[in-house]
């Protein structure tokens, strides 16, 4: 049988060691009017038939030039990455809930925890949360714990990802929280720090900041810090970790730093995988510690002295605290992180770097590419990282409809024919060429 | 030497790999002001020294592909090498979640038919396969459920029921929904109490979480009373799928009269636990929770001579909860459940619930007749049974932590202990239908050996673990008051 190891003589032999006669006998207690027979399913397949299935689904998918961004991106990711996160040992452990025979696991989260610290200049780190989305939602709900005023207003900016606001919103959806919007103009696409002053500041408890934001533009962080620390507000930094191998890290950002750090995990080797499984990574100054949501691995030692890690501070947890804990989350996203952590490992600080750069250089190449076509505008000014948005005088979904035609994923639509375009380190200059001769193509052929 | 060291220690300035990096210059024309003055700190070490250390690390866990690991309520079963392989084609891999549908109909016509197996097996009406794990799941299902009776103008059922003995999820998760958790007793046989239900139901009741079977490893008999009393004050009935695993092919959420229930693929259909995720939680609805699933959803227009798939966003589900992801959820896992669920097929369903409640009641009565005493002792075990060593405790001074300790060394992870917190030093063992009878009979040993321990050598049981059988050098029991006393969270250069 698949996957159940039993020969009849052992069915017999366990069911006279219980003293039934059937297995049927078993489920006894289930009153008779609510057994059911096996569900109508699929037929099941072997191995070989589902290994052949699932090849030619596969090769259905994906395989085009892509220039999407917006919160998933495609990197190259160093084969070790996942040779060894799927060990078994990693692979089918649990939570390490008996650290003895969880070291590595344990061990492995708390090199986690550290590089985060490190990326992002924060003094802690979690174990990790679902994705950035879900953690900025939580990271919502730790500012409300932590901030000492009345109100539950949060103010997020409109260049935050429209994804990462609409989980938000479902997420607090049920705990009294303002959700205070600070638009920004569609030429702009930035905070406006001199529109600031029409808020009633007082009110605010905490200010989201992304960096990069949605259309890949770089926020004045350090103005926008001073400003909601001036207000006695915290601030929530929400950054994409590869950009911090360049980019200034929250923890650095105005005079105080920011007081909680995170985002999406995914660039730090995470295949795209049509949107998941990601991890969100979660960092905070350490007087905020006891506020922190999630799974957090500490060092301690056994009772010869040894060096050995445990999962700590439990007691802010659901299994401990039940209605009152600090989340109602149980998992972080495990192997996720060992993933992120070797590929963090291997690349270290001057190969983040240097991918972040790439990424820099490709998307300007291409953005200096695409403007010159007729027809195509950047919509911003000022500086990006590796994304930016292109305005083009006729309508967007049919260029882009016209681009995948020719294998090639353009962007993504935004309103008022503009279009997101992400490149990262993963293209070549022929890429990019082949793109801008596309493009050109279309334009040319197409009526505005 | 590398397995006890940090990997921050190994680290030398200088050393890099190179070869995975572009071959652009690094530089850019970033003003100054917006870029990082030091580098960040991260190890600098070889790509050997990556892969040896974490490697070694490895070596240093218990799981499942090395190990019997009867965590219970957990469901540590054989995670089918087959789903990982399958699930980490390119073509999955590569796809960027922003694509359009036409780049993504293999596998949207996977996560359809997924969605449609999980209906049948769940009996609910529709499934939504986007929460990220159970918890999310969870928090899905009573946000449905507060949605309903605030649709229905029904603003006065502010109290969520939730039994003493459920997961510590079910009350996080209320209050997370806004709602006043009101506990409910369980009776001597491990049933809910229905004269403490009856009690507590009332026009503020907006529904109750339910795990059946309950955490205590046993059916709930009465289950259709307690629909019935329930639904009669008007609320609903939420289902934690915690142990689906249990009765699959047997009996159906659904039948039972279930309003919203999570599914944990990592328990009933062998995704991995990945050392604690990710994991994926689909919630299924009955027919009035239908219009409140969150997003997306997959759909299938039949209308076309070949069937296309598509999503379903908020836009289109106008009463929906809404988004609880950036993206789609937790793809790659949900392929890890269709590969393993299209293996077993319907009947297949069946021998999951029957084999790991075989198990279950084999091992609870070895365990029983070498003299350990069972919670609830008059019951038929589901997938997981109570033990519970109060006597071991009363008698030597060993406890259920003590036990499980020791267990380590005999090359057993340890059952789940102290919870549920109603049966005193309980250990709550789940062996799961993939472990063979002899794996069972060699804990049974083990079981009996550290009982004699404990009885002539009880220091040998209370200073566990000694010699964990791992490779490295092992550690002894840690110090879990030091950690959360003075938190050492991050590597600092000393």
């Amino acid at each position: 049988m698949p996957f159940i190891p039993h020969t009849t003589q052992d069915v017999e032999a366990m069911l006279a060691t219980i003293g039934v006669s059937a297995l049927d006998d078993l489920f006894c207690e289930i009153p008779a009017n609510l057994r059911c027979d096996p569900p109508k399913l699929l037929p099941a397949l072997n191995e070989m038939e589902i290994t052949r299935l699932m090849a030619q689904r596969s090769a259905q998918d994906g395989g085009m030039l892509g220039f999407l961004g917006a919160g998933a991106y495609d990197h190259h990711i160093p084969a070790a990455v996942w040779e060894i996160t799927t060990r078994g040992e990693y692979y089918s452990a649990y939570t390490p809930y008996q650290a003895e025979a969880s070291q590595g696991t344990l061990q492995v989260i708390y090199e986690f925890q550290s590089m985060i610290a490190g990326l992002t200049a924060m003094e802690v780190s979690n174990a990790s949360l679902y994705d950035g989305a879900s953690g900025a939602a939580e990271a919502v709900l730790m500012a409300v714990r932590c901030s000492r005023k009345k109100t539950a207003c949060i103010a997020i900016p409109a260049t935050v990802n429209p994804r990462t606001i609409a989980t938000i919103r479902t997420l607090i959806s049920q705990q009294g929280i303002e959700l205070l919007e600070i638009a920004c103009t569609a030429q702009n696409g930035r905070i406006d720090p001199a529109t600031l002053a029409q808020y009633n500041a007082k009110d605010i408890l905490a200010l989201l900041i992304p960096q990069p934001n949605y259309f890949g533009l770089l926020e004045d962080v350090d103005l926008l810090t001073d400003w909601a620390h001036a207000q006695g507000a915290l601030v929530v930094g929400i950054v994409n970790p590869l950009a911090l191998g360049i980019l200034k890290p929250p923890g650095e950002w105005g005079s105080q730093g920011a007081d909680i750090a995170c985002g999406e995990g995914q660039p730090l080797g995470i295949p795209l995988s049509s949107g998941g499984p990601y991890f969100g990574f979660f960092a905070c100054k350490k007087q905020w510690l006891r506020q922190l949501p999630g799974r957090i691995v500490g060092r301690t030692q056994d009772r010869e002295g040894k060096r050995g890690f445990v999962l700590t501070m439990q007691a802010r947890e659901q299994h401990i605290r039940r209605s009152k804990a600090t989340s109602n989350i149980c998992t972080n996203q495990g192997l996720m992180t060992v993933a992120a952590t070797i590929y963090m490992a291997i690349m270290g600080p001057t190969g983040l770097a240097n991918v972040a750069y790439a990424c820099h250089d490709n998307s300007r190449k291409l953005l200096e590419q695409l403007t010159a076509i007729p027809g195509v505008e950047r919509l911003h000014s000022g500086h990006y990282f590796h994304e930016f948005v292109v305005k083009l005088d006729r309508d967007v979904a049919k260029v882009l409809e016209e681009l995948l035609a020719v294998g090639i994923v353009g962007g993504l639509a935004l309103a008022d024919n503009c279009m997101l375009v992400c490149v990262t380190e993963t293209k070549t200059q022929a890429d990019l060429d082949s793109y801008k001769a596309a493009l050109a193509d279309i334009m040319l052929r197409s009526d505005s | 030497m590398m397995v006890d060291r940090i990997i921050f220690e190994d680290s030398q300035s200088g050393r890099s790999n190179s070869h995975q990096w572009p071959k652009q210059k690094a530089d850019c024309d970033l003003p100054p002001s917006f870029l990082r003055t030091t580098p960040p700190s991260l190890p600098e070490v070889s790509e050997l020294e990556v892969v040896r250390h974490y490697t070694l690390l490895s070596q240093k866990n218990y799981s499942v592909d090395t190990q019997f690991y009867p965590l219970g309520s957990c469901t540590m079963k054989y995670n089918p090498r087959a789903c990982n392989t399958l699930a980490m084609l390119p073509g999955f891999l590569s796809r960027h979640p922003l694509e359009p549908i036409e780049t993504g109909q293999g596998v949207l016509a996977s996560l359809y038919e997924l969605q449609e197996m999980l209906a049948q097996v769940s009996g609910m009406a529709a499934v939504s396969l986007s929460p990220m794990a159970g918890a999310q799941g969870e928090f899905a299902g009573v946000a449905m459920i507060k949605a309903y009776h605030q649709h229905n103008g029904d603003v006065e059922r502010v109290e969520m029921l939730v039994p003493d003995a459920a997961h510590g999820t079910n009350p996080a998760t209320a209050t997370l929904c806004g709602f006043r958790v009101r506990e409910i007793d369980t009776d001597k046989n491990g049933d809910l109490d229905l004269a403490s239900l009856k009690a507590a139901v009332g026009p503020q009741t907006a529904g109750l979480m339910l795990t059946n079977p309950s955490t205590l490893g046993v059916f709930e008999r009465q289950i259709e009373k307690v629909v019935a009393i329930v639904h009669a004050a008007g609320g609903l009935l939420y289902y934690d799928g915690a142990n689906l695993n249990a009765i699959t092919g047997r009996t159906r959420p659904g039948d039972m009269g279930f309003d919203a229930i999570h599914i944990n693929v990592h328990k009933t259909f062998a995704t991995p636990h990945g050392g604690g995720g990710p994991g994926a939680g689909p919630v299924g609805v009955s027919e009035r929770l239908k219009p409140f699933l969150p997003t997306p959803i997959v759909a299938c227009d039949r209308s076309r001579q070949n069937k296309k798939y598509h999503w379903l966003y908020v836009n289109d589900c106008p009463k929906s909860i809404g988004q609880l992801s950036a993206f789609m959820g937790n793809i790659g896992v949900l392929l890890r459940a269709y590969v393993y669920l299209r293996m077993l097929g319907g009947p297949g369903m069946r021998r999951v619930a029957d084999y790991a409640t075989l198990n279950a009641n084999y091992l609870l009565a070895r365990l029983s007749a070498a003299g350990f005493s069972v919670a609830f002792p008059n019951r038929m075990a589901s997938h997981e049974f109570i033990l519970t060593l109060k006597p071991e405790a009363d008698n030597y001074n060993v406890t259920a932590l003590d036990f499980a300790k020791r267990l380590l060394d005999y090359g057993f992870y340890a059952p789940t202990i102290y919870f549920p917190m109603l049966v005193p030093e309980c250990m709550l063992i789940e062996p799961t239908e993939t472990e063979s009878k002899g794996e069972l009979d060699r804990f049974v040993d083990a079981m009996v050996a550290i009982r004699n321990e404990a009885i002539h050598n009880p220091r040998m049981v209370k200073d566990a673990p000694h010699n964990i059988p791992l490779a490295g050098v092992g550690v002894g029991r840690l110090d879990e008051t030091q950690a959360a006393r003075k938190p050492d969270l991050i590597w600092n250069k000393e």
